[in-house]
């Protein structure tokens, strides 16, 4: 296999820089829908059984407590954590934003004379952009969490936080290992297809000289990293290659063990509906004198690249997250689309608050008005971060800052029709004597901009010949004045 | 509330009074029908929401102080619209939180009803009564599911009408794609999300799709009509009324 494979492979992630403009690419794909409802359904079953016989309000209340305690006093526990992860010999530094985590990274690469890394999932290594950096650094980067790995294949970043390739078919993977691996795939069966990644992957493993994680939870008492995985590419990557590089947003961690007891089973419940993953590495520092294997040195990348910026705001809570991504399983846009329609590492109601914080309103200050605002995400966060209430909040501040100057006049002028009586009325009474021509057999199929953008796909009902006010001022209403 | 009021202002909202005002007119005769008094301010022209999800808190306050005033004396208030009542009862408070008139915002809150949790609710109605043949579908409006707790009180009123054969949607609860100016800034994505819940209601086989949110209605409907499904869609205070040969 070579590395130009990957992009030769793929279909390529959707283009357009809205998200309007991608969610619209991912729609013109049917089996992108068929594959997310069908995932998304299995999801919400698992879920329920999960946390069956469980005190899940109970749970979700303490979970918040927790986040909300600890990212209050963040910078305390975080202290806390790189002194005894420290201490450990564990070598911890802290990146003001992106460049800075690729600029470290690249060094360890380039100091210890690194030509592959093996990788397992890490959402701030998409954050930081860090696989182009290595590549054009000359280090090559395998995926190795197999979701992540077939994403690569694809030359698609991850669609979602926890299930990265969950839009595509057993089918379409078989078709990108063949093609990637020039292999005869037999069947679709996932295991045949797991097994197969496995062996392609045992050897990568072994020959790679850099291992990167992402990291769920840092446990302050330790100076603990804590990996949660399902396919035990984490610990690979973790301990078999002689250099691992940990990669953490500043939030992730906790006080101590007490607390990830809490939030551990809430993570893979709400995650992937099990009460526990197959894999909880927990990773106290790198190799000790004693001790027989390990990597000889660990590094862990404290990422901040906005986040301190966001603890100063209403959207504090937005830190609380524990990138579960149950939201995004819940949402009904997410549903349609999956993740790459946002354009942005984060996808779904956490995404769409988070990106814009983090990446700016210029490049992501779309993705606030991409939800239906139903609070499904709401309502399911296990640590009640109330995404929806964000999502209008930030509504509001977008618009401040760059509401196009027509929307805004827009927006003001209906404002002041809409607040008084005497011209909504007006404005009804005209509304019915220009839709005259519009109106067919009670309908209008086709109306002007901007009410076209409703009749392309929707039949639109015309102002009442009389409306409700006028019925009742006249007294025509049955029981009324 | 201990005792029922007597007296109460139905807000017909703006879609409601414009498109759909047997909407309002049903809600009136139900609640005359409950020996109650019906008011409609006309000062109250719209709760506001249109500009509060759309990222003009200031306009929505100015449209919203038309309500604050217009039931500024009303007991009760009462909304045939889960989304507007949600409006109301859980964002006027941070709508207005900080500013002058917080306090009216939120003694308004507390005062507004959505039309179904009024009935059950406060008058304690157990079953609608009447007639009505039809499988019947409850489509649940998501602002009043979740900010307001609605669902079960209009599948009571529904279970009390002879002739009505009430069936489950699987799953029972999913977005109809409306999402207010949503559905207009992202109309393939609104479609789609519509086409899933339209799909689910003909595999319940429901003849037709009760809900208390005229803008779930005016696009599951206008979708439905589009695309020629012959599932009917009509208000929950519609169809209560016309069981009892209100309408």
């Amino acid at each position: 296999m070579n590395r130009g494979s990957f992009a030769a492979a793929g279909t390529g992630g959707p283009v357009g820089r809205t998200f309007e403009a991608r969610a619209r690419a991912l729609l013109a794909r049917p089996e992108v829908r068929r594959n997310l409802a069908a995932a998304m359904d299995r999801s919400a079953v698992l879920r329920q059984r999960a946390f069956e016989g469980v005190d899940l309000g109970a749970l979700r209340a303490a979970g918040e407590a927790i986040r909300a305690h600890t990212v209050a006093r963040l910078d305390r526990h975080l202290a806390r954590w790189a002194e005894r992860a420290e201490a450990r010999g564990t070598r911890v530094f802290f990146a003001a934003d992106a460049g800075e985590a690729v600029a470290y990274v690249l060094e360890v690469a380039r100091r210890r004379g690194v030509r592959l890394a093996v990788k397992g999932k890490s959402m701030i290594s998409e954050e930081v952009g860090l696989n182009r950096a290595l590549e054009e650094a000359g280090v090559e980067v395998v995926e190795t969490d197999l979701g992540e790995h077939i994403q690569q294949l694809a030359g698609e970043p991850p669609a979602h936080i926890t299930v990265p390739a969950v839009h595509r078919s057993r089918a379409e993977v078989r078709d990108l290992f063949a093609r990637a691996y020039r292999a005869e795939l037999p069947d679709e069966d996932p295991a045949h297809l797991t097994r197969f990644a496995r062996e392609v992957l045992r050897e990568r493993f072994l020959a790679a000289d850099l291992g990167i994680t992402g990291v769920n939870f840092a446990v302050a008492e330790t100076g603990s990293i804590v990996i949660v995985t399902n396919e035990g590419n984490g610990r690979m990557c973790s301990s078999l290659p002689p250099v691992h590089v940990a990669l953490m947003g500043m939030e992730r961690v906790v006080p101590s063990f007490r607390e990830l007891a809490v939030l551990l089973p809430l993570l893979t419940g709400s995650a992937t509906g099990q009460r526990v993953t197959t894999y909880v590495n927990v990773v106290n520092g790198p190799r000790g004198p004693e001790e027989p294997d390990g990597p000889e040195e660990l590094h862990v990348v404290v990422l901040d690249n906005g986040r301190s910026r966001i603890l100063r705001t209403r959207y504090r809570s937005i830190l609380h997250c524990i990138r579960c991504g149950a939201c995004l399983n819940v949402c009904p846009v997410f549903r349609q689309v999956g993740g790459l329609a946002y354009g942005s590492p984060y996808g779904g109601p956490i995404g769409a608050v988070l990106a814009p914080l983090l990446e700016g309103f210029d490049r992501a200050g779309d993705l606030p008005w991409a939800s239906s605002l139903c609070g499904a995400c709401t309502e399911v966060c296990p640590v009640r971060i109330p995404l929806h209430e964000h999502l209008v909040a930030l509504r509001a501040d977008v618009a401040r800052a760059r509401a196009a100057g027509l929307e805004r006049r827009a927006f003001r002028w209906w404002a002041r029709a809409w607040a008084s009586p005497g011209s909504y009325g007006l404005l009804a009474r005209l509304a019915r004597f220009a839709q005259r021509p519009f109106v067919r057999a009670g309908r209008i199929p086709r109306a002007p901009f901007p009410l076209s953008r409703w009749t392309r796909g929707r039949d639109l009902p015309p102002v009442a010949r009389r409306t409700f006010r006028e019925r009742w001022r006249r007294g025509g209403v049955k029981g009324g004045a | 509330m201990v005792d029922p009021p007597r007296r109460v202002a139905l807000f017909a909202t703006c879609l409601v009074d414009l498109a759909a005002p047997e909407i309002a007119e049903a809600s009136a005769s139900l609640l005359r029908a409950a020996g109650l008094q019906v008011d409609v301010p006309e000062a109250a022209t719209c709760c506001g929401q249109p500009w509060w999800t759309s990222g003009f808190p200031g306009e929505a306050r100015r449209v919203a102080r038309g309500a604050l005033q217009a039931f500024e004396a009303a007991e009760a208030v009462v909304v045939p619209s889960g989304s507007c009542a949600a409006m109301v009862r859980a964002s006027y408070p941070r709508l207005f939180a900080g500013t002058g008139d917080e306090g009216r915002a939120r003694a308004l809150a507390a005062r507004t009803h959505e039309l179904s949790s009024f009935l059950v609710d406060v008058l304690g109605a157990e079953g609608s009564g009447g007639r009505f043949e039809a499988r019947v579908a409850y489509h649940d409006g998501c602002h009043g599911l979740r900010e307001l707790g609605l669902g079960r009180q209009a599948r009571r009123l529904l279970a009390g009408i002879e002739g009505v054969e009430l069936v489950e949607i699987d799953p029972p609860v999913a977005c109809c794609g409306f999402g207010g100016t949503f559905s207009l800034r992202f109309p393939q994505l609104a479609e789609a999300i519509a086409d899933d819940e339209i799909a689910r209601l003909e595999a319940a086989e429901a003849e037709v799709v009760a809900a208390g949110d005229p803008g779930c209605l005016l696009h599951l409907g206008g979708r439905a009509s589009r695309r020629g499904s012959r599932v009917r869609f009509l208000h929950l205070a519609v169809l209560l009324a016309l069981a009892r040969r209100l309408a």
